[in-house]
């Protein structure tokens, strides 16, 4: 009795009575959540476009972070870094369609799996050996990102929101409404879509092949930097950061790997919902630390009644 | 038996398209044409006529070069097309000098709209908007179905309607020759009649050339000019469409019809295999 209490009213109750930390627990479920988003995108891109599960993202998104930072620690002014990392992004994108993808085309899904493996660890010595291993610290306020905070007083509580958090949330919405703009507008975006959903009748009208897979890899590398300095910014810069990349797992779990929508909402949701569960359920009932396994919980759950995740591509049949 | 009439295939000088006996392989292993030549006019429509795995598509994915893809390779032969060879061309550099092909099955993006379909078969093409917007309306003109379809998924669309969109789509790359596999497949009669109708005055009025592979080989030697019948990867009987549907093995086992008096199966097929050209 005294358990089910705890579970099913104690939460809620301790939601409403104190709505500003509620607010606040939000809001830092938000920002976490807009970044799994992001990076999902990523996965999605280049899943749709050429059935790739880019095991290589997460790393991709230390070199990203590696090299903006690199590049500053040898003299390179933060705002020329930014535009020249981007540079390299491109770099990466083109050596991997040349030297992995086009002798790979028309392989098997998982030997392209594999490859991108190959990637991961060639990504790891690469950036070592230029780089180095040790933590680095992100290069925020060089980057004119704000650090202060905003602090307000709603319902006679108390609520601190982070300028760093705000520029995070801020940027990643100007990201993702660009990149539906570009998907759904754009020559190039129909094309993505049109490979997405027919690959041998994209390659019949034409569509090439190299030039849209160049495209959305050098798109997860630009995901890639932007996650790498939010996250870098909080965790430092290190190979560590890779795992921000398994944390968008489940959101591909839940939001289906085909789907833009799913990957956003799915994003957030897991953001939300972990910080919610470890503030209200896990600290006081389970000891703390949810948020390792809780988004996994969800993602397993959800995948038991919609194999194809909340957001899967409907397969449109006709007989 | 009556031989197809006296007229000599066209020769490769006025040909759009020439395909000079070309041996294709899948997977290293499988052998599936054997010497196949074939040529299309310029402003021509030309039947590929044959029954299920005779090779009619391999033919037209080693054209368009789609065949790469499926792990097929061109081991022999040579495929010209205006005047220059085009065997080691991408798809996308095919489409680009002007020849593209229309799957069998028709293969619209079913998740994007209809008109989304239709814009993206300009996805080779460098000149303004403007020139690809008044395309949009010539294939709307020819398909008025499509443009109340527009907005609609394409997944969604009837057979009929898909394979207007898979058609329309080739004609947004500007096509100079397109290589339409199996058009009637899965459609009503009537349907099966518009299509080829549409077809035709895309010839007529567009100047585009068509090679047709079908089954349905009686609407098909009706719009055609001239056909080839394969036969288990090779070109076994060539001709002008009218003088193939006199053809009394053609008619026999093509179009259904007479062959009486035919008893004994010794009698069948006494029309000899012909090598072409080379080899």
């Amino acid at each position: 009795m005294e358990l089910a209490y705890s579970i099913l009213v104690q939460p809620f109750a301790d939601m409403v009575g104190a709505p500003d930390f509620l607010i606040q627990v939000v809001w830092e479920g938000l920002v976490s959540g807009v970044l799994y988003a992001l990076i999902a995108l990523g996965f999605v891109l280049i899943y749709k476009s050429s059935r790739i599960f880019n095991f290589a993202q997460g790393i991709m998104v230390v070199f990203a972070a590696l090299t903006l930072v690199g590049l500053h620690e040898r003299g390179v002014p933060a705002l020329l870094a930014l535009p020249l990392t981007l540079l390299v992004m491109l770099a990466l994108a083109v050596a991997i369609e040349r030297v992995v993808l086009r002798p790979l085309v028309n392989q098997p899904d998982i030997i392209l799996f594999m490859a991108t493996i190959g990637i991961t660890l060639f990504l790891v010595g690469f950036g070592e050996l230029i780089f180095g291993g040790e933590n680095k610290r992100m290069i925020t306020s060089e980057l004119g990102i704000p650090t202060g905070s905003f602090e307000f007083e709603p319902f006679g509580g108390f609520v601190s929101i982070e300028q760093g958090d705000v520029t995070t949330v801020v940027g990643a919405i100007v990201l993702v409404v660009a990149l539906l703009a570009f998907l759904n507008r754009s020559k190039m975006g129909r094309a993505i879509r049109a490979l997405g959903d027919d690959h041998q009748a994209a390659l019949s009208v034409g569509i090439s092949l190299s030039t849209i897979w160049v495209l959305v890899w050098f798109i997860a590398g630009v995901i890639a930097l932007a996650t790498g300095i939010v996250w870098g910014a909080r965790a430092g810069v290190s190979f560590a950061l890779e795992v921000i990349a398994y944390k968008a797992l489940p959101v591909l779990m839940l939001g289906g790997l085909e789907s833009v929508t799913g990957a956003i909402v799915g994003g957030l949701m897991i953001g939300i919902l972990e910080k919610l569960f470890e503030i209200y359920w896990g600290q006081p009932l389970l000891g703390g630390n949810t948020e390792a396994w809780f988004a996994y919980m969800l993602a397993l759950l959800v995948l038991l009644f919609r194999p194809q995740g909340l957001f899967g591509e409907k397969i449109i049949e006709r007989v | 038996m009556t031989a197809p009439a006296a007229t000599p295939a066209p020769q490769p000088a006025d040909a759009i398209l020439a395909v000079n006996n070309i041996e294709v392989i899948y997977d290293h292993v499988i052998l599936v044409l054997k010497g196949v030549s074939l040529a299309v006019p310029r402003g021509g429509i030309v039947a590929l006529l044959g029954a299920n795995g005779a090779g009619k598509t391999t033919t037209l994915k080693a054209i368009s070069n789609l065949l790469r893809a499926e792990r097929g390779e061109v081991t022999k032969g040579s495929i010209m097309f205006e005047g220059e060879r085009v065997e080691a061309l991408s798809p996308n550099e095919l489409v680009r000098r002007g020849c593209i092909q229309v799957m069998e099955g028709r293969h619209c993006f079913g998740h994007l709209t209809v008109e989304d379909n239709l814009l993206s078969g300009a996805f080779t093409r460098r000149d303004a908007k403007a020139a690809i917007r008044a395309d949009l309306e010539m294939v709307y003109s020819y398909f008025p179905r499509l443009r109340e379809r527009r907005g609609s998924q394409a997944g969604y669309t009837s057979g009929g309607e898909q394979q207007m969109t898979a058609i329309g789509r080739a004609l947004m790359s500007r096509p100079k020759m397109i290589l339409l596999d199996e058009p009637s497949m899965g459609l009503a009669p009537q349907l099966v009649e518009e299509i080829f109708e549409i077809v035709k005055k895309l010839n007529e009025e567009q100047g585009v050339s068509f090679l047709l592979a079908e089954q349905n080989t009686n609407v098909a030697l009706r719009y055609a000019r001239y056909g080839y019948i394969l036969e288990s990867g090779r070109v076994v009987l060539d001709g002008e469409a009218s003088a193939l549907r006199e053809n009394e093995d053609v008619k026999e086992f093509y179009l259904g019809v007479g062959g009486e008096g035919r008893k004994s199966f010794r009698d069948v097929k006494h029309y000899k295999r012909r090598k072409r050209w080379l080899s």
